[in-house]
């Protein structure tokens, strides 16, 4: 925290979003290793998927997450970073 | 042979070309003109070293034994890169504001700057890197081997240990001029990472044109593809969770860890904000790195002989179809990962090697009584330089001496686990500062002697661990089999040694630390990694400042004790003629503290302190702090009191500073709020009593009326004149003013601001000489605040040069880094006594003509200093002489 | 006779001025434009009043005061000071220096009229 400056409790809308933006920013990763986990599930030997349909998956997954990184860091890039604010976010 | 001389030839091309692209790199560097070197893709190509020849021509192989396994070493760098608001953002922002130069050197900063974990994750490296460098030679060498073997008929006779060593005698040369040019304090090499880049580029290229090639020219398109794959043996979805899982973390665990990796992702990173780039571009790089292997791996199958090694799939598959154009390119592909891999990597562990190992041995050698010449630079880069040229001969000997068998095959992920037993002491000292050194410590033994005993000597073959030790155990103990610990058997070797050494090192440290307590040191540190992000109020570096007097006070009172220390520094500063305790840092002050220090811890290490800090070498506070602290406790002092009494005199020197930087802000403002009051005053009173004058007085002619009706009108243009430049100056001081940066000739300037100043004078008496070639220098700057500079400095010789024909020379002088604008009249100058006082507000050299507020030059000044420049008084010249610099960013000089 | 003032002031606007309405009510202006060897120009001159500035090139106005307080010959000369700089300090120091009369710039034309006329009463 910056010296002399208050803890906000409400924040102005454009800063709120950009809160919110970065807890899709934190979400991602954890999205994709849901999405990466789902061949885990899959069954081995007889039932087992095919390699084509289980390459498409992983890598629609990929591509997926790719769009949503580049989104997420076009709205990132749009509000200024402001981490003195952000006080207790990245010090669990 | 001619086509194997082709080969060898384009092979020395490609070098030649990357020699050419680091050197021209380097080059704009040392312009200034970075910016196109440092953007945000520049930073996510050179994390594709990731990407090595392991990976270009190994996935392929690997995909033909284990299916899709592989896609698990891209998914976990990928999920680490996509989730960089967790660990990557944090760990840019520590590495930047801690000026870290490696894994090593992170790790111990954050404990305290220990040097034993230093040396701990130094050799940890070492062991994982070295066979990793053999492993690149060997496909350097494979590669060319079965190539020239193509061309050649069949016919191969160069021993492979010449190519090999060859190779590594060039990388090594390359990473050496290019790795070591300067010892920056943020360790960037803008050469090699334009390099690394530019191979990233060649190798996706490469392994996207024999996809493209496989898919569209030989299946006949992605349907096609698709079907073939099933078809083949690769058919179905074979790979085990666990395999799956485990792989993922360990690659994503390696991300973090490996010495290259964290030299391009945290070192060598520009710019915070490049991560938001890099965090979908380096997945997406990695996606298509990996997006035609399966297919080439099925067509491989399909059209080669049974028994092709697969893993040189990628070339063998183009060569069986008569593409040697596309082999050539294919083969520069993995040349591209092999290189850029042992390069960084050498580049790396070299920092490591020399700052941990090296120079503590150094300096312990020679600090018996051998002076120390003050050069340290130049032995850092000289053990660098060895440092790098041994870790590559160390993977060439590696390489020459396992044969380049299939022992090296499988060190990809061996080395991966090595170096992932650094992540739970790297993770859990940026978030948890109840991390302590000793817990870093056991955490980072266990893991490495588990890694060590359950994958590393075994993976080196039976010659290493003998059979009987692996079936039944040490002593025949079968609950100790390295590849079965307590018992737990039947698990892949690869998963069982993730499994024991990841879990039993998190738990020791995890133990190690809650059982032990940390020192002042650590403690300090821990707070600021943790909470990086409220320490460093935004992406900056940090600069290789010289220490200020009051860390070497803090510094001073734990080696000699607080009375002593402050004692000597009030001497030190009555000595300089300063007021307060603290003296200014000058030689002779450093030279007498280094004698006082030496006297308590020794003429070498006080010498290196002193002299390290002169020379703006990369000491840090915390640096010379762990050395006093070391030494304090040496000496036996009462930890207690001392710390005590350092804290109170400390807190009462800050209370005193305080009290008196409060005064001399508020007589400042009486000051400044003072003159103001006078300034605006004088004219009002002008102007009151006329108006009264026209108001009262009934009787006055007509050219009366005139001339005080004027006399108003200037003294209201001068009101207004000094408010415009209050304004002005209030802008330019709190720095709010926005820079409107665009180029042009100089001669253009001076132009407009003579014209200009010309245009606001009464009489056009003064006469100005210029030579107008040596204006023709092209500036790049704030045009419009620069012309106000020369406007003001052009009026000022008008009014108040007194020579009977003034005349002012502008005369320009053009150096490599800045340019030089000197305007020089032909008055009286201005006398020694004012010339210190010229650039304060409202000081008038000229009582009597006083026409403006005495505000302009101090404008001047402020402009200057927000343009990067300077503006200062030129003594000698014969009148008064005002100089003009404009800095080196700024100017170019004309081509 | 003709009384005679002193203005001791640098800047030549305001030195018209206050000549202006000075002369216009019947008095000998002389003036004398920097501080440096305001005092002997007082020595020389003996007039019936002078008017101070403080900010004067050379010398400050609080200083020439003093000085002159210091002398018999002057201990009772009526001085007017004028000062731009208006704070509640310059006139302890102007009063503590031994002043016969005190005014902040910008001032009316009558108020200062008034202030000289009362410093020399019409004998």
């Amino acid at each position: 925290m910056t010296e002399g400056r208050p803890p906000l409790v409400f924040l102005e809308r454009r800063s709120y979003r950009q809160r919110r933006v970065r807890d899709a920013a934190r979400l991602l990763p954890v999205l994709g290793l849901f999405a990466w986990g789902v061949p885990l599930l899959w069954p081995r030997g007889e039932a087992a998927p095919g390699t084509a349909s289980a390459l498409v998956y992983v890598f629609a997954v990929w591509l997926g997450l790719v769009v949503a990184g580049a989104l997420l860091s076009f709205l990132l890039s749009r509000g200024d970073v402001d981490d003195a604010r952000e006080g207790g976010g990245d010090a669990p | 042979m001619t086509t194997l001389n082709a080969l060898v030839a384009v092979c020395l091309s490609y070098v030649f070309f990357l020699f050419v692209v680091a050197f021209v790199a380097e080059r704009r560097a040392a312009a200034g003109r970075i910016r196109w070197l440092r953007s945000p893709i520049v930073y996510t190509l050179s994390l594709s070293i990731y990407c090595t020849a392991w990976t270009f021509y190994g996935a392929v192989g690997s995909a033909v034994r284990n299916g899709l396994e592989y896609v698990a070493i891209y998914v976990g760098p990928s999920l680490v890169m996509l989730g960089w608001f967790w660990v990557v953002r944090k760990l840019v922002r520590i590495g930047r504001s801690q000026r870290v130069t490696s894994i090593a050197d992170l790790v111990s900063a954050r404990y305290g700057k220990s040097n034993t974990l230093a040396v701990f994750v130094t050799i940890l490296a070492v062991a994982g890197v070295t066979p990793y460098i053999a492993l690149q030679l060997q496909s350097v060498t494979l590669s060319f081997e079965v190539f020239g073997a193509d061309l050649a008929g069949g016919r191969f006779d160069r021993p492979h240990t010449a190519t090999a060593l060859w190779v590594a005698v060039g990388l090594a040369l390359f990473t050496v001029i290019f790795g070591t040019r300067n010892l920056d304090a943020n360790e960037r090499h803008h050469g090699v990472v334009m390099a690394i880049a530019v191979e990233a580029v060649v190798k996706l290229v490469a392994l996207l044109s024999v996809g493209v090639f496989v898919v569209w020219g030989l299946s006949g398109g992605v349907t096609e593809t698709l079907a073939r794959i099933d078809a083949s043996e690769l058919g179905t979805w074979n790979v085990a969770g666990g395999r799956w899982a485990g792989i993922t973390f360990l690659s994503a665990a390696a991300f973090l860890c490996l010495p290259r990796i964290f030299q391009v992702l945290v070192v060598e990173a520009a710019d915070e904000s490049h991560l938001r780039t890099a965090s979908w571009a380096f997945p997406a790089y990695l996606m298509l790195m990996s997006l035609f292997v399966v297919p080439i791996a099925v067509v491989g199958l399909d059209l080669l002989p049974a028994g092709s090694n697969p893993d040189l799939f990628v070339l063998t598959v183009p060569l069986s179809q008569g593409q040697e154009g596309l082999a050539v390119l294919s083969f520069l592909g993995g040349f591209s990962s092999a290189t850029s891999m042992v390069i960084v990597a050498a580049i790396a562990l070299s920092t490591m090697v020399s700052n941990h190992i090296v120079m503590p041995i150094w300096l312990r050698l020679t600090g018996g009584g051998a002076s120390v010449s003050g050069d340290v630079r130049h032995i850092v880069l000289t053990a660098r330089r060895l440092s790098i040229a041994g870790v590559v001969m160390l993977g060439y000997l590696y390489y020459a001496f396992s044969g380049g068998g299939a022992a090296l095959a499988t060190i990809g992920l061996v080395a991966f686990a090595g170096m992932a037993q650094v992540l739970p002491a790297m993770l859990g000292g940026i978030f948890w500062r109840g991390a302590t050194r000793t817990g870093a410590l056991a955490g980072l033994s266990v893991g490495f002697a588990l890694w060590l005993y359950t994958l590393f000597l075994p993976s080196l073959g039976p010659g290493v661990l003998p059979v009987a030790m692996l079936d039944e155990g040490p002593l025949g103990l079968a609950f100790l089999r390295p590849q079965a610990l307590f018992g737990i058997d039947g698990l892949d070797p690869l998963l069982h040694a993730i499994f024991w050494s990841m879990s039993l090192n998190a738990g020791a440290f995890f133990v190690g630390s809650v059982l032990s307590f940390p020192t002042p040191l650590e403690r300090l540190q821990g707070a600021q990694f943790v909470n990086v992000f409220q320490h460093s109020p935004g992406p900056r570096s940090w600069a290789g400042r010289v220490a200020q007097t009051e860390d070497l006070m803090v510094m001073a009172q734990r080696i000699l004790g607080a009375t002593e220390a402050m004692a000597l520094f009030r001497r030190e500063a009555r000595a300089q003629g300063a007021r307060g305790d603290l003296p200014e840092p000058t030689p002779q002050f450093l030279e007498r503290l280094e004698r006082e220090l030496a006297g308590s811890v020794g003429a070498a290490t006080a010498h290196a302190m002193i002299g390290q800090i002169v020379g703006g070498m990369s000491v840090s506070v915390e640096d010379l702090m762990a050395v006093a602290d070391e030494s304090a406790q040496l000496m036996e002092y009462s930890a207690r009191l001392e710390a005590q009494s350092t804290e109170l005199s400390r807190t009462a020197r800050q209370l005193r500073d305080a009290n008196l930087k409060l005064t001399r802000l508020s007589v400042q403002k009486d000051a400044f709020l003072s003159q103001i009051s006078h300034e605006l005053r004088t004219p009002m009173t002008s102007i009151r009593a006329f108006s009264e004058i026209l108001r009262d007085s009934g009787r006055l002619d007509a050219g009366e009326r005139m001339r005080f009706a004027s006399i108003i009108h200037d003294e209201a243009v001068r009101l207004t004149r000094l408010l415009d430049d209050l304004l002005d100056l209030s802008v330019l001081e709190n720095g709010k003013v926005s820079l409107d940066i665009r180029a042009a000739r100089l001669s253009e300037v001076i132009d407009r601001a003579v014209a200009a100043a010309d245009a606001g004078a009464e009489d056009g008496a003064l006469t100005i000489r210029r030579d107008r070639s040596d204006e023709d220098v092209t500036i790049v700057t704030d045009l419009d605040r620069l012309a106000q500079v020369f406007i003001n400095l052009v009026s000022n010789a008008r009014k108040y040069c007194e020579a009977s024909a003034p005349a002012l020379t502008i005369r320009v002088l053009t150096e490599s880094d800045r340019v030089l604008v000197d305007f020089i009249d032909n008055g009286e100058g201005i006398g020694p006594e004012a010339r210190d006082t010229i650039f304060e507000k409202f000081s008038r050299v000229a009582e009597q003509k006083a026409g403006g507020a005495g505000l302009g030059l101090a404008i001047c000044r402020q402009i200057m200093a927000r343009l990067g420049g300077d503006i200062s008084y030129l003594p000698g010249q014969g009148g008064a002489a005002f100089r003009v610099e404009i800095a080196e960013a700024s100017a170019m000089a004309a081509q | 006779m003709t009384r005679e003032i002193l203005l001791i002031e640098d800047e030549r606007n305001i030195i018209e001025a206050i000549s202006f309405i000075l002369s216009r009510d019947g008095w000998t202006v002389r003036t004398h434009s920097n501080g440096t060897d305001a005092a002997e120009k007082v020595r020389s001159l003996r007039p019936d009043v002078v008017i101070l500035d403080v900010m004067l090139p050379g010398r400050s106005g609080y200083d020439i005061l003093r000085e002159l307080r210091g002398e018999p010959a002057f201990a009772d000369l009526p001085i007017l000071m004028l000062t731009a700089r208006g704070q509640a300090r310059d006139r302890e120091m102007a009063e503590s220096a031994g002043v016969s009369a005190y005014m902040t710039k910008p001032f009316s034309n009558s108020e200062m009229l008034d202030a000289v006329r009362a410093l020399a009463p019409v004998p």
